[in-house]
């Protein structure tokens, strides 16, 4: 048999039947009030049971306010959206963590910080950024709401294996680089649709190094270039995550899953489809200057000149993104005036983020004019982080210490920016509207993001 | 899902080409959380024109939509197949539809008849023409009948597993199902490290500690 890739393993080993379009099965389905609520009325429509709930876990994270938690909440449909949920969840007997719970967080943060993300897993949710999960060395990849449905009432999903792909990272990254600087500098290099209708595997010493918060950073972000999913094999830094988690398995059980899971890595002569290296050495911070996470740069460098563009599709969406930004070609990062900061959401709402921003906060003023705010991922890491005294750290600096959700991320609890400023943002799209109708989005690393909530202006460190 | 084995009905006409989720049923609607009760939102940009068709009153009733080219295109939101099914449409003829589109129709029991331009042009004409004029959907012979356009009998285009599902009346849940038993065999052999969940609602904490 030929060398297989590690995608191939895990997808052969879920194979339930069928060719070309295969059934396979969901090894952990993680539901949202979003695009749960229909999926659960088909159910009941249908007189259908959810399979498994005992392999499906919900919470509350899109639409939660994040400042004030006061229940019965303000808004009238987050309202009717969140106690829905409860009455689903408590109808079909699903796992969920709702507002003001202490397991309550972004879907994408709560799955591993409780150890329900494991080498070798399937793991699906109704949203595109369930590619974070694939950190661990499982397959996870968003799906749409009937989609949601069907994997409630059979544990199993149709559909054809992706093409496998690549991704290897050479170097060594400088010390002001993120994960998501790198995550940013894979996109720039490949384009957001370099890794269509593929899964990515990310080697190489870049990963090898990096955290397994860096890790989430960056398989959360292959979707933006594209890609179906983006995944990592497990090693000693995954391990070294996971041990003791709450659902992870404990004792000899661990010792017995650990040895199975060092197994789980693509063959050394594995064949891919697609396959690309990048070198990544002395990489320094990025940022976006446009309308999609392609559209990127180096953060102490400037606007590119569309006219240089050799390829004339991207040359338009460059004149159009400028347009929308507001922004001249040429123009220094620097010097564009930034009204908002947000550190948070799937991508960079870690302790590891939140410890890095305060890092660089510390003992300094968020500048005159700029609204910054802190939205923590999960109710636990906002725990840890007060526990920490980091919440000090930003208050005293002047800014908000928010509660745990999406926020402005994707703008549908109220949070956003104010249309036509700039934001420097940790989340992971800068689309038209993302942030709210006509926010002008600038994705960075938190480190940058602090820097710049002080500075004043887009900055990847203080300025002595 | 009721089994089909054909439509016979009176029909609607949008003619224009490329319509897209956005114009069959505005993005506000995305908003509720049920998944039916869409049949107001269906095209409701257009319906504030008292002339626009689906507001003549001969119209009511109307199972059969015929549209342009390209229809269903843009967003994926599987709100635009429900608002057509919840204002009584059963199928859909048009020359083409945007693939994502026309995939999710035939989940939720509506038939997306892709029929050659010419025909469909004698059909939106005839229909346009009188609103009686009745329209036939044969899924069995996979053929589209309007005696009023001379359009009789002529062949259309669907994928066989939809038209499978349709007359089967069975979903893609259905299908699934149907391997009930290999399912459960996998379900047998799962690694004993695979993590679970407990059922449970996580009771609220004190809101103390909130901030406002
Ligand atoms: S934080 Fe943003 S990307 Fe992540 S799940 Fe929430 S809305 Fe989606």
């Amino acid at each position: 048999m030929a060398e297989r890739t590690l995608v191939e393993r895990i997808w052969a080993e879920h194979v339930i039947e069928g060719t070309g379009e295969e059934l396979i099965f969901i090894d952990m389905h993680l539901v949202h009030e979003i695009t749960s609520p229909q999926a659960f009325e088909g159910l009941r429509d249908t007189g259908r049971r959810v399979r498994r709930p005992d392999l499906t876990i919900a919470t509350a994270d899109h639409d939660v306010p994040t400042s004030s938690r006061q229940v019965p909440l303000a808004d009238e449909i987050g309202r009717r959206q969140l106690m829905l949920q409860i009455r689903n969840c408590r109808e079909f007997g699903v796992e969920l963590h709702p507002m003001n719970s202490l397991g309550q967080g972004i879907v994408h943060v709560i799955g591993p910080q409780m150890g329900l993300t494991l080498p070798g897993m399937t793991i699906v949710c109704g949203d595109s950024h369930t590619a974070t999960h694939g950190a661990f060395g499982a397959v996870a990849f968003g799906i749409g709401t009937s989609q949601v449905e069907h994997v409630l009432a059979t544990q199993t999903l149709r559909m054809a294996k992706p093409k496998s792909m690549l991704v290897r990272l050479d170097g060594t990254i400088s010390p002001q680089a993120t994960a998501k600087d790198v995550a940013l500098a894979v996109i720039r290099a490949i384009g957001t649709d370099g890794g269509t209708g593929h899964l990515i595997e990310f080697q190489g010493p870049v990963i090898d190094r990096m955290s397994m918060e860096g890790r989430m950073t960056l398989c959360n972000m292959a979707i933006e270039a594209g890609a179906r999913s983006g995944l990592i094999a497990p090693d000693e830094t995954t391990f070294a995550y996971l041990e003791g988690r709450e659902r992870a398995p404990q004792g000899a059980d661990w010792e017995r899953a650990r040895a199975e899971w060092s197994t789980y890595r693509s063959a050394p002569d594995a064949v891919f489809d697609t396959v690309v290296e990048l070198d990544l050495d002395g990489l320094g911070p990025q940022v976006t200057w446009g309308t999609n996470p392609g559209q990127t740069t180096d953060i102490d460098g400037a606007v590119p000149d569309p006219a240089a563009l050799a390829d004339p599709v991207a040359r338009e969406a460059a004149v159009r993104a400028l347009d929308y930004m507001g922004l001249r070609p040429g123009q220094r990062i620097a010097e564009i005036p930034i009204r908002t900061v947000f550190i948070g959401s799937c991508t960079n709402g870690r302790l590891e983020d939140l410890r890095a921003a305060a890092e660089v906060v510390k003992g300094h003023t968020v500048a005159d004019g700029i609204t910054a705010l802190v939205v923590p991922g999960s109710e636990k890491i906002k725990r840890q982080a007060e526990a920490e005294g980091l919440h000090e750290v930003f208050t005293a600096a002047g800014f908000q210490w928010r509660n745990p959700g999406c926020s402005m991320c994707i703008a549908m609890n109220g949070d956003v920016v104010e249309p036509g400023t700039h934001a420097a943002s940790t989340s992971n799209r800068n689309f038209e509207g993302r942030q709210g109708p006509g926010a002008r989005t600038h994705l960075v690393s938190p480190r940058s993001a602090a820097a710049t909530a002080i500075s004043g202006r887009l900055a990847a460190s203080l300025a002595d | 899902m009721d089994k089909i084995d054909s439509i016979t009905g009176t029909a609607v006409p949008i003619d224009a080409s490329d319509v897209d989720t956005d114009q069959i049923i505005p993005a506000v609607w995305m908003k509720r959380v049920e998944r039916t009760g869409f049949q107001d939102g269906l095209f409701a940009k257009w319906r504030r024109d008292p002339g626009f068709v689906l507001n003549q009153p001969e119209r009511r009733g109307a199972t059969i939509l015929v549209a342009g080219p390209n229809f269903g295109c843009g967003s994926s939101r599987e709100h635009a197949p429900w608002a057509l099914r919840d204002y009584g449409f059963k199928a859909i003829i048009a020359p083409s539809f945007a693939d994502i589109f026309r995939n999710n129709l035939p989940n939720i029991g509506l038939v997306p008849v892709t029929l050659d331009e010419a025909s469909c042009r004698k059909v939106m004409a005839a229909v346009t023409a009188d609103a009686a004029t009745p329209v036939t959907v044969d899924l069995v012979a996979r053929t589209v009948t309007c005696t009023a356009a001379g359009v009789v009998d002529v062949p259309f285009v669907i994928e066989e597993n939809a038209r499978y599902r349709l007359i089967n009346g069975k979903d893609l849940i259905d299908l699934a199902l149907d391997f009930d038993e290999q399912i459960r065999r996998h379900e047998e052999r799962r690694p004993f490290w695979m993590p679970r969940t407990n059922g449970q609602v996580e009771p609220a904490f004190e809101l103390s500690g909130v901030e406002q």
